[in-house]
């Protein structure tokens, strides 16, 4: 895609590392990410994808290096953590609505309670995100009552409400169905689209190729390699990123 | 015929003796047994919900000192019998606390069975609790608690607006069995003399010699009870029901 459109970096990360026990999970990581930038992780599974997105909200603490998000080391050990989280939304393969509270409220919770805002002022804007992704209709259900397509996208709506500048998505269509995960798709697309930042782990290769304007593909806790996808999935440098595309593709 | 002739001569003629129904002495003794037992139940409920809740909350702490004494106090009280635990606390530790002396100049004890009585329940029922909060707090899943924290909710938002709200829910079903027993296990206070339904009972049929008369009254009135307790939490778990999920 074209990179006229990105802005200046808004995540920069040099040097991570980080360790289980005695086990490195992640080495050397290098990245940067600009402003409306879409970027997608590939690699195989345990090469350590979603381990770098928690530490990018601050999720898991880092061993080594440093991880600025917006000018701000997340790694700081005086830093605030919740600052950063309400910088980067991050939504899950597992949706992890909160089942007890409705679509929107599950929304309109974060901004309330953390944010202190009007909840007058936050419910209209909760149901405008529903309607952006779509669930207008669905405000009042729970969770349970909704398809695994319908509860991520509420999780997304429940990101956005936040005003994150960033948002993770890791392997969000990997439980869904092929058309629940359509919808999902969609809805990330048009985020893309609109200009947010967004950082996807994905087994989508299709749509990795199609929307991300730079991909990473990881294997063993590094990056193993890195471009724009007509460099990765065409003309692969690396011969591991080439095994395993010939693997999933 | 008024209803007092009524149940009298239900017995003259039947012998069949309600007293508690012709006789206003029986009758009051009656009434101040039900709400005795009725204030046992909800002092001690209220009481044990606490001690369960502070307990689970220091079973999830940092300092192993609380977890385990935590862990001896649930252990100590859920494999004794709870009415050697009442006895215990109304012989063997009451004697030793300090009295109090009342406006005759004599001392009395500070505390006495009434108080006792709501101590141990509290204390028996508020064990069992601990353990059925804190496997409600385990079965909330740390993916949830985590999507919480990752939208900038601190540790205690988190707790309070989701994590605490999920256990609950997941608690409620074991909490309202263990309330219905200690609703039952009011009737211990008998042993320490505390004036209670059973208590009441038992010196209503002595006099009036109507044993099988009162066990009977005696068994409905805690069939009621229980009914009304069971009646209001089907309520709560109605309103507190997430739909689309077996909670
Ligand atoms: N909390 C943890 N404690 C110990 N090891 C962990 C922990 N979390 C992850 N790991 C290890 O770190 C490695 C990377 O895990 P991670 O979940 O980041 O992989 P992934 O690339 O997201 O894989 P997948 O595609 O299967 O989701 C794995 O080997 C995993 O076993
Ligand atoms: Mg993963």
């Amino acid at each position: 895609m074209d990179h006229h459109k990105l802005g200046a970096p808004i995540i920069v990360i040099k040097g991570v590392e980080k360790r289980f026990g005695e086990t490195v999970v992640l080495r050397e990581i290098d990245m940067v990410v600009h402003r409306g930038e879409t970027v997608c992780i590939i690699g195989p599974s345990g090469s350590g994808k979603s381990t770098l997105l928690r530490c990018i909200n601050a999720l898991a603490p880092i061993n080594k290096g440093s991880i600025l998000v917006d000018g701000v080391e997340v790694n700081d050990p005086k830093l605030d953590k919740l600052a950063v989280r309400r910088k980067v939304g991050i939504v899950f393969q597992q949706y992890n609505l909160f089942p007890h509270k409705t679509a929107l409220q599950n929304v309109m919770m974060a901004p309330v309670t953390v944010l202190k805002q009007d909840p007058r002022e936050v419910e209209a804007r909760a149901r405008a995100l529903l309607k952006r992704v779509r669930l207008e209709d669905k405000a009042g259900s729970y969770p349970g009552e909704l398809s695994g397509g319908q509860q991520q996208r509420v999780a997304i709506a429940r990101s956005l409400a936040m005003n994150p500048l960033v948002i993770l998505f890791d392997e969000v269509t990997a439980a869904l169905d092929p058309e629940t995960k359509k919808e999902v798709l969609v809805t990330i697309r048009e985020l893309a689209a609109d200009g947010m930042t967004c950082i996807l782990v994905t087994h989508e290769m299709a749509f990795a190729r199609e929307i991300a304007d730079t991909v990473y593909f990881t294997d063993g806790g590094v990056i193993v390699e890195s471009g724009p996808p007509s460099q990765i999935f065409q003309a692969p440098q690396n011969p591991r990123t080439r095994a395993f595309l010939d693997l999933v593709l | 015929m008024t209803i007092v002739e009524a149940f009298k001569h239900l017995n003259d003629a039947y012998g069949i003796n309600l007293s508690i129904v012709y006789d206003p002495f029986d009758r009051e003794r009656f009434v101040h047994g039900f709400l005795m037992t009725l204030l046992l139940s909800i002092v001690s409920m209220a009481l044990s919900i606490v001690i369960g809740l502070v307990g689970a909350w220091l079973l999830g702490g940092r300092s192993r000192l609380l977890k385990g004494a935590t862990t001896g106090f649930v252990e100590a009280f859920r494999n004794t019998p709870p009415l050697i635990q009442l006895l215990f606390f109304f012989f063997a530790v009451s004697p030793f606390l300090p009295g109090a002396v009342n406006s005759a100049g004599q001392v009395t004890p500070l505390i006495g069975g009434v108080g006792w009585a709501i101590i141990s329940l509290s204390l028996y029922a508020g064990a069992l609790n601990v353990e059925i909060f804190r496997s409600g707090l385990e079965a909330v899943p740390s993916a949830t608690r985590e999507a919480a924290e990752s939208l900038g909710y601190t540790r205690l938002q988190a707790f309070r607006h989701v994590v605490f709200p999920l256990a609950f829910r997941i608690s409620l079903s074991a909490l309202n069995n263990n309330m219905v027993n200690l609703i039952k296990t009011t009737t211990l206070a008998y042993a320490i003399g505390v004036p209670e339904l059973l208590y009441a009972s038992a010196a209503i049929w002595s006099e009036s010699l109507n044993v099988r008369e009162m066990m009977l009254v005696m068994l409905a009135t805690y069939l009621l009870l229980i009914a009304g307790y069971t009646g209001i939490m089907n309520r709560v778990e109605r309103a507190l029901r997430m739909p689309g999920t077996d909670v």
